[in-house]
């Protein structure tokens, strides 16, 4: 019963994802209009609302790293003078563009009507779409997120936000779409959200029980995909994850632990929290060295950075345009980094990890500076030693499976080594 | 160890003597200047900054003497700092942490960490974290230049830095006081593009060595000192005039934030280039135009931040075409021959922006050269190479 229901939410999803690149490639005929964006921070309501499609750059990076695309995609943008140094998100996106734009689905992806840039926690996305700009030549609205410097959304900066979605981003879409804002429309999809948001919450905190039934981390950015890219606040998403939550759940029931690429995973031996993206040109690679050891990840940050859902958070459609301000100032990497040490902590000791790892990729420097203190902090006040290994998002050539293959057995030796007591 | 020129600021001083005020300053890494004016004005207190833009005028009109954060450049090892920063990340913070942890900003009680980047945005909860006993503030600034919502949102953020710095030093200023510092900052960036004005002008007489070393002089001393310095230096050049020599003339782009090795503007200009415009130290001239000195002095910074027609890699570029154009309207400006993107390796802003300003200046037929450094680059020889081989290819074929 079981393969069944996770067959279901997979077969799910892969359908919804097929027709939003299927609407998407006939966009131009059919005269939808493509709103880009960006997944923290991502207005997915309000661009449903206007009857428009998101389409989510990282989404389509990430996609092209699991099918071993963006090597060359990015090569090709590194051809075209970006620098070796920057997100290789940016330049494996502008690599696929100037390749034909080949999306995930396999065909070609439309032009956006207009470029929303929600700046949300990382600097680079302002880089990013002026540079879609210069390449795209089309509407751009910028929709400034401040930053919770001191750990917390002051009312001044969610008036801010307000004032921006009401006087800014709201008559960009109207110009872009050709269509009025409809607020009982952006309530219906907030609605939605919630709803899902609910089940999304339970699934993630599955990875409380021992075993857990699910992965929180490699499996997890699955679950979250429908939710941080373009269904939150639609029917599929609502659907999806009442059926993925009845499958974790039916899971836990029996005691098995989660999926993965190898299996079901048996006899849970180390609980981990990890902090970071993963890398995404060698995925299964990297899920299998941690399987294999029978470690499971049971609670992550980077599964937060599309809303922190788990500490609380719904979409309130009573508050149309202050819950998008509120989720917006939520998402993970807009958290200062007493509040994501504060974060990790808690999963540590909710989630009753016995390790804590991150994976500090060269592409992010949001979720990057400052990893080390992250890492020293954690150690200090949970008392459990952490783990640090160094990879990218999808730049192949800075991913070395025996490097991190040492480290992470190494690691899980020193774990064995406390629980009998040889360390202290 | 630097020490302060005491008396005489108004009394003409030998070019050489400046400069040798200005490269002691620069080169003592203890801030002791600093140290010495807290010791002369027990009631106030410094607060840092680091790199691009913060209100110096906000820091000054509660009490603070601001002092520029800028790393420790070539002449600081790194022990410390690099066991909170990755290979991958700039050298600046990993410089800063180094100074930090060292003792040697221990006089700040208060710094702020401007929207600069991600990687200056998290050093701001390092700092949080590491020293909880001084003020730290992420500077958010607008990104649209929107006198509604933006200018409200900037002037709650200036309010907001005035209380809080106002409590560090016990001094909330009055709409008086805090226009004496408008007026101050004025005059501060208007000696700056006088400076700037006379480099362009005349290069020969105005080396960016000595220009560089005065303006990071001016980030340590108060503002008055800094002015007083700066006008020694405008008459000492005027009563000195040196030769001109047959150099290229070229705009430097992408040094906003991690400052070069003095070494390497040496090298540039030893290998036959006149920088006649570049982004050193931005900050000190990031506001443009004069902030008003007259009505509300918070909303009034806040509107002349808006109106800014600074155009930096650090903030959304509204206008489309903007980045096109930048480099082109630069060159114009400074009339120059050629650019040199002389950019910090790992450096998000300026590596970002750089194909969009590159693609612009070629459209436009200007010259460029690309290069990286990093703070504490030790080795010019390949720069100086680079340099010298532009500067000499534009005065072969640049006229064609």
């Amino acid at each position: 019963m079981s393969v069944a229901l996770k067959d279901r939410s997979m077969v799910l999803q892969k359908e919804m994802i097929a027709n939003h690149f299927e609407r998407l490639a006939r966009a131009p005929e059919t005269g939808e209009p493509v709103v880009y964006t960006f997944v923290p921070g991502n207005l997915t309501e309000l661009i449903r609302s206007f009857g428009a499609l998101p389409v989510l750059p990282e989404i389509n990076a990430l996609q092209s790293g699991m099918r071993k695309l963006s090597g060359e995609y990015i090569a090709e943008a590194e051809r075209a003078g970006h620098s070796e140094d920057v997100c290789t998100y940016v330049k494996c996106d502008i690599g696929m563009m100037r390749s034909g734009n080949i999306g995930p689905g396999g065909k070609k992806l439309p032009k956006p009507d207009l470029l929303l840039l929600s700046y949300t926690g990382c600097y680079t996305f302002m880089k990013w779409f002026e540079l879609l700009r210069e390449e795209y030549d089309c509407p751009t609205v910028m929709f400034h997120v401040p930053y919770q410097g001191d750990g917390k959304l002051e009312p001044e900066h969610r008036e801010y936000m307000l004032r921006q979605l009401r006087e800014q981003v709201i008559p960009a879409l109207e110009k872009a779409t050709g269509r009025k804002y409809d607020e009982e429309k952006l309530r219906h999809h907030l609605a939605l959200s919630a709803i899902a948001e609910e089940d999304l919450v339970a699934v993630l905190q599955a990875g409380k029980k021992r075993p857990s039934p699910i992965d929180g981390y490699f499996g997890t950015v699955y679950y979250v995909g429908p939710i941080f890219s373009a269904f939150r606040g639609t029917q599929e998403g609502v659907d999806y994850y009442r059926a993925l939550r009845e499958e974790v759940e039916e899971r836990a029931m029996l005691g098995l632990g989660p999926i993965t690429p190898e299996g079901p995973l048996e006899g849970e031996k180390y609980r981990l929290v990890v902090e970071g993206p993963p890398n995404w040109t060698h995925f299964r690679d990297f899920w299998k060295m941690f399987a294999d050891e029978k470690a499971v990840v049971v609670a992550s940050t980077y599964t937060k950075v599309g809303g922190t859902y788990d500490f609380g958070f719904r979409h309130d459609p009573n508050d149309p345009l202050g819950t998008l301000a509120d989720y917006c100032s939520g998402c993970y990497t807009n958290l200062n980094l007493p509040s994501r040490i504060d974060m990790i902590c808690q999963y540590i000791k909710e989630y009753e990890a016995d390790g804590f790892l991150i994976n500090s990729v060269k592409s992010c420097n949001s979720f990057s500076a400052g990893q080390l203190m992250i890492l020293r902090e954690v150690e200090k006040r949970t008392g459990i030693p952490g783990a640090f290994i160094e990879s990218d998002l999808v730049d192949p050539r800075y991913f070395s499976a025996a490097n991190i293959k040492n480290r992470l057995e190494s690691y899980f030796q020193m774990i064995d080594a406390r629980r009998a007591g040889k360390t202290p | 160890m630097a020490t302060r020129v005491d008396g005489g600021m108004g009394a003409p001083m030998a070019r050489g003597a400046v400069v040798e005020w200005a490269r002691d300053i620069y080169d003592d890494l203890d801030f002791t200047v600093v140290r010495q004016w807290l010791e002369e004005h027990p009631k106030s207190k410094a607060g840092g900054y680091l790199p691009v833009y913060a209100p110096r005028e906000v820091l000054h009109a509660t009490g603070f003497l601001p002092v520029g954060i800028h790393g420790g450049g070539d002449r600081l090892e790194i022990i410390r700092g690099d066991a909170f920063y990755q290979s991958y990340i700039c050298h600046l913070p990993r410089s800063v942490i180094e100074l930090a942890q060292s003792g040697r900003l221990d006089m700040l009680s208060a710094v702020l960490f401007p929207s600069t980047c991600d990687v200056i945005r998290n050093l701001s909860g390092i700092w949080k974290l590491l020293y909880p006993d001084v003020y730290v503030r992420y500077v958010d600034v607008p990104q649209i230049p929107d006198p509604g919502a933006a200018a409200e949102f900037w002037a709650g953020e200036l309010r907001r830095l005035l209380d809080d710095l106002g409590d560090v030093t016990g001094h909330r200023p009055t709409d008086e006081e805090l226009r004496r510092s408008i007026a101050l900052y004025n005059e501060t960036r208007k000696m700056i593009r006088t400076l700037y004005a006379a480099r362009r002008e005349r290069p020969w007489d105005v080396p960016t060595e000595e220009l560089y070393l005065l303006l990071r002089a001016g980030e340590s001393v108060a503002p008055e000192e800094f002015i007083a310095r700066a006008r020694q230096y405008l008459a000492a050049v005027a009563a000195d005039p040196k030769r001109q020599r047959d150099n290229s003339r070229v705009v430097i782009v992408g040094a906003f934030c991690e400052q070069p090795p003095l070494g390497l503007i040496k090298s540039i200009e030893r290998a036959g280039c006149y920088i006649v415009d570049d982004d050193f130290l931005l900050g000190n001239r990031f506001l443009t135009h004069d902030v008003p000195t007259d009505g509300d002095p918070v909303r009034a910074l806040a509107d002349a931040f808006i109106r800014n027609d600074m155009k930096s890699s650090v903030l959304y570029e509204i206008d489309p075409g903007g980045k096109r154009s930048l480099m082109a309207n630069r060159v114009a400006a400074a009339n120059a021959d050629g650019i040199i993107f002389a950019t910090p390796s790992f450096c998000d802003p300026a590596l970002l922006d750089q194909p969009m300003l590159r693609n612009g200046a070629e459209k436009a037929g200007i010259p460029c050269i690309a290069f990286k450094y990093a703070e504490n680059t030790g080795q010019f020889q390949q720069f100086r190479e680079q340099a010298g081989t532009f500067a000499d290819s534009i005065k072969l074929w640049g006229a064609a």
